[in-house]
């Protein structure tokens, strides 16, 4: 009862409350779309970064992350893999040797970054073939490069040149090889796309005379929501030589980076439902006011002013409801877009992004969890602000308030 | 006093006095009244305005706690109850009728009347049972699903008397019932007051101007200055 007539109150005054929804709706659907964004564009920038290289977890040598050097390599056995394969929640391993060389043809030379990869093993991982541009994808038992499209135009290389590599090998022995370019690949990330080049890990081992060794095992999950239980898995189950790091360990800066601009985000969603929380406050107070002495009679009929309370409390849900569910249906469609058609950006703006190497795409994500805490945030507010008028009338005379 | 007698007893007030603005400006708006009602009466509270004749209906219905002395309601000192416990012991023994009406505008005239009820617990079948026959008390069976500014003032006040009579109170107080009806509204509510006084006994205790009231009333109470200047009440019912 005390529900209805909660509902039929707030449409005493028609206008006054579809004013306070819609500013409600307004405000969550502004909320939702942003924080929706926000969290697309952070979950498109750890894929990029995450999925595309490091892969959610790392499993090194101890002190590799600090000094990353062929020497902090580790020997890689079939111990090591299985563990690693069996661990609960892990869906793929890779095998790395990684070295940073020049890489050179004709009378042009750039600084890159060389992986040994198992070819197969690595696109499930990381799915590079999807980045193949031109060429062919190399097979485990191939000789032949891959090379990133940026460090290839740099070089003025195309698909079937000879890539020369110039490097440091294991303790300290001199690396030197030439390799035919089967493919080139395009990276979404500038950085990796002037940088990369890869070889297959039998080739790399052996150019950089470090047979059976491995710099990382490179690690894919089930769940990305699963990194911590995995890590501490993987840490049981493997030698004490080896250090397990997760993402967030190897890039903190990226972290540190979400971490900030979610703060920002709060502030913003803050001093949005601040301002509507005027909106219902005013609503409330105005209510308040013209029915002090409706209130009075009621408490005179014989209704305890804890029940008046309860239905004003209910009113301002009632508002919040209504409005937050409002701002949810007209945010579904604008988020259902930016997940289907993300934002990009060009010109200098892209520039800035692209310099820190992320891609200048800003897509949604239609994330559930967003949407129902909008929702609940709002219903707080509501509570909140109910609070006043209810104390209000608690502290009712009823006599007083009917003379009014 | 005879046990059959105090069983009658429906309101019994002692020495009420209610003194505004203690401690700057006195004012006496009621000064030492004793009144006695029994069951089945039909009293009017008049006087001048300024008398104090709606501080002392405050006072008898709970509303307002006098400055000294005591109403006892069918054996219960209402003036030592907690606040709780005297807004449930209004819902169910005293039924207001007021001035203005005081209907829930969005609610019809059905739910108005089951409203009280609601807030007693009363069974569902019971409320509509219940609703069906106060709303035929009243005249306006027709009139269930409408809201009260669908009604005229006349019907408003009916339904408000229906609202009070549905707790089953020990009586009504009615502030100036027909102060805003038309003279031919005023004789049906009257009419309507009456009857249920005479079939069902129910005690009504008015405070009012209207010479309307005042002439259909069996015991007329006047208010001077906050006291009682005068009761045509039987003698046994008066106090010094």
């Amino acid at each position: 009862m005390l529900s209805i007539l909660a509902w039929r109150n707030i449409w005493r005054n028609r206008n006054r409350s579809l004013i306070t929804m819609a500013s409600i709706a307004g405000a969550v659907m502004l909320s939702v779309v942003t924080t929706s964004l926000q969290k697309g564009v952070f979950d498109n920038l750890i894929r990029n970064l995450v999925s595309l290289y490091t892969g959610y977890v790392q499993v090194h040598g101890i002190g590799y992350w600090d000094e990353q050097t062929l020497d902090n390599s580790f020997e890689i056995n079939d111990s090591i893999r299985d563990a690693v394969s069996r661990t609960p929640g892990v869906t793929g391993v890779a095998a790395r040797l990684e070295a940073f060389a020049l890489a050179s043809a004709g009378e042009k030379t750039r600084g890159c970054l060389v992986v040994g990869i198992e070819p197969s093993g690595e696109d499930r991982l990381t799915r590079l073939q999807s980045k193949l541009e031109q060429g062919k994808f190399i097979a485990d038992s191939s000789s032949e490069a891959l090379v990133a499209e940026g460090l290839a135009a740099k070089l003025r290389l195309g698909v079937g040149d000879t890539l020369v590599l110039l490097s440091q090998g294991y303790y300290g022995s001199t690396a030197a090889g030439q390799y035919r370019i089967a493919g080139l690949l395009h990276f979404g990330s500038p950085d990796l796309n002037d940088r990369v080049c890869y070889l297959p890990l039998h080739v790399a081992q052996y150019w950089l005379d470090a047979p059976q060794r491995a710099t990382a095992l490179a690690i894919s999950l089930d769940d990305p929501r699963d990194l911590r239980q995995t890590q501490a898995a993987l840490r049981a189950g493997l030698p004490a030589t080896l250090e397990v790091m997760s993402w967030e360990e190897m890039m903190p800066e990226i972290v540190q980076h979400i971490k900030t601009d979610t703060v920002g985000m709060y502030i913003f969603i803050a001093v949005l439902y601040l301002l509507i929380s005027f909106g219902i406050f005013s609503t409330l107070l105005m209510m308040l006011s013209e029915r002090r002495r409706e209130f009075g009679m009621l408490v005179a009929l014989g209704m305890r002013k804890g029940k008046i309370a309860l239905m004003v409390l209910l009113e301002s849900v009632w508002l919040a409801l209504v409005g937050s569910l409002a701002g949810l249906l007209l945010s579904w469609p604008v988020v259902w877009y930016l997940t289907r058609y993300p934002i990009r950006v060009g010109g200098e703006f892209a520039k800035i992004y692209e310099r820190f190497g992320f891609e200048a795409v800003f897509p949604a994500t239609l994330y559930a969890p967003i949407f129902i805490e909008q929702t609940l945030v709002v219903l707080a507010v509501g509570l909140i602000l109910a609070f006043y008028p209810a104390v209000q009338i608690m502290r009712l005379n009823p006599v007083a308030a009917m003379r009014q | 006093m005879s046990t059959d007698m105090e069983n009658q007893t429906v309101i019994d007030a002692h020495n009420l006095s209610k003194v505004y603005n203690p401690d700057t400006i006195p004012v006496n708006a009621v000064n030492g009244v004793h009144l006695h009602l029994e069951r089945g009466e039909f009293t009017a509270l008049v006087g001048p305005s300024g008398s104090g004749k709606t501080t002392l209906l405050n006072m008898i219905g709970g509303l307002d706690q006098p400055t000294t002395g005591k109403v006892i309601i069918n054996g219960t000192d209402i003036t030592a109850l907690p606040p709780n416990a005297l807004i449930d012991f209004r819902l169910h023994n005293i039924g207001f009728v007021f001035q203005a009406f005081n209907l829930i505008p969005v609610l019809t005239a059905r739910e108005n009347i089951e409203f009280i009820m609601l807030l007693q617990k009363i069974p569902a079948e019971e409320r509509s049972r219940r609703v069906a026959e106060l709303l035929l008390a009243v005249g306006l069976p027709n009139k269930a699903d409408a809201r009260p500014a669908q009604l005229s003032g006349g019907q408003q006040q009916r339904v408000a008397v229906a609202r009070a009579l549905a707790s089953k109170p020990q009586f009504i107080l009615a502030d100036e019932p027909t102060a805003n009806l038309d003279s031919h509204s005023a004789s049906t509510l009257l009419d309507i007051m009456e009857k249920l006084n005479t079939d069902e006994h129910m005690t009504f205790l008015f405070s009012t101007h209207d010479q309307r009231v005042i002439d259909r009333a069996r015991r007329v109470i006047t208010l001077v200055d906050g006291s009682i200047a005068s009761d045509t009440a039987p003698a046994g019912l008066r106090h010094s």
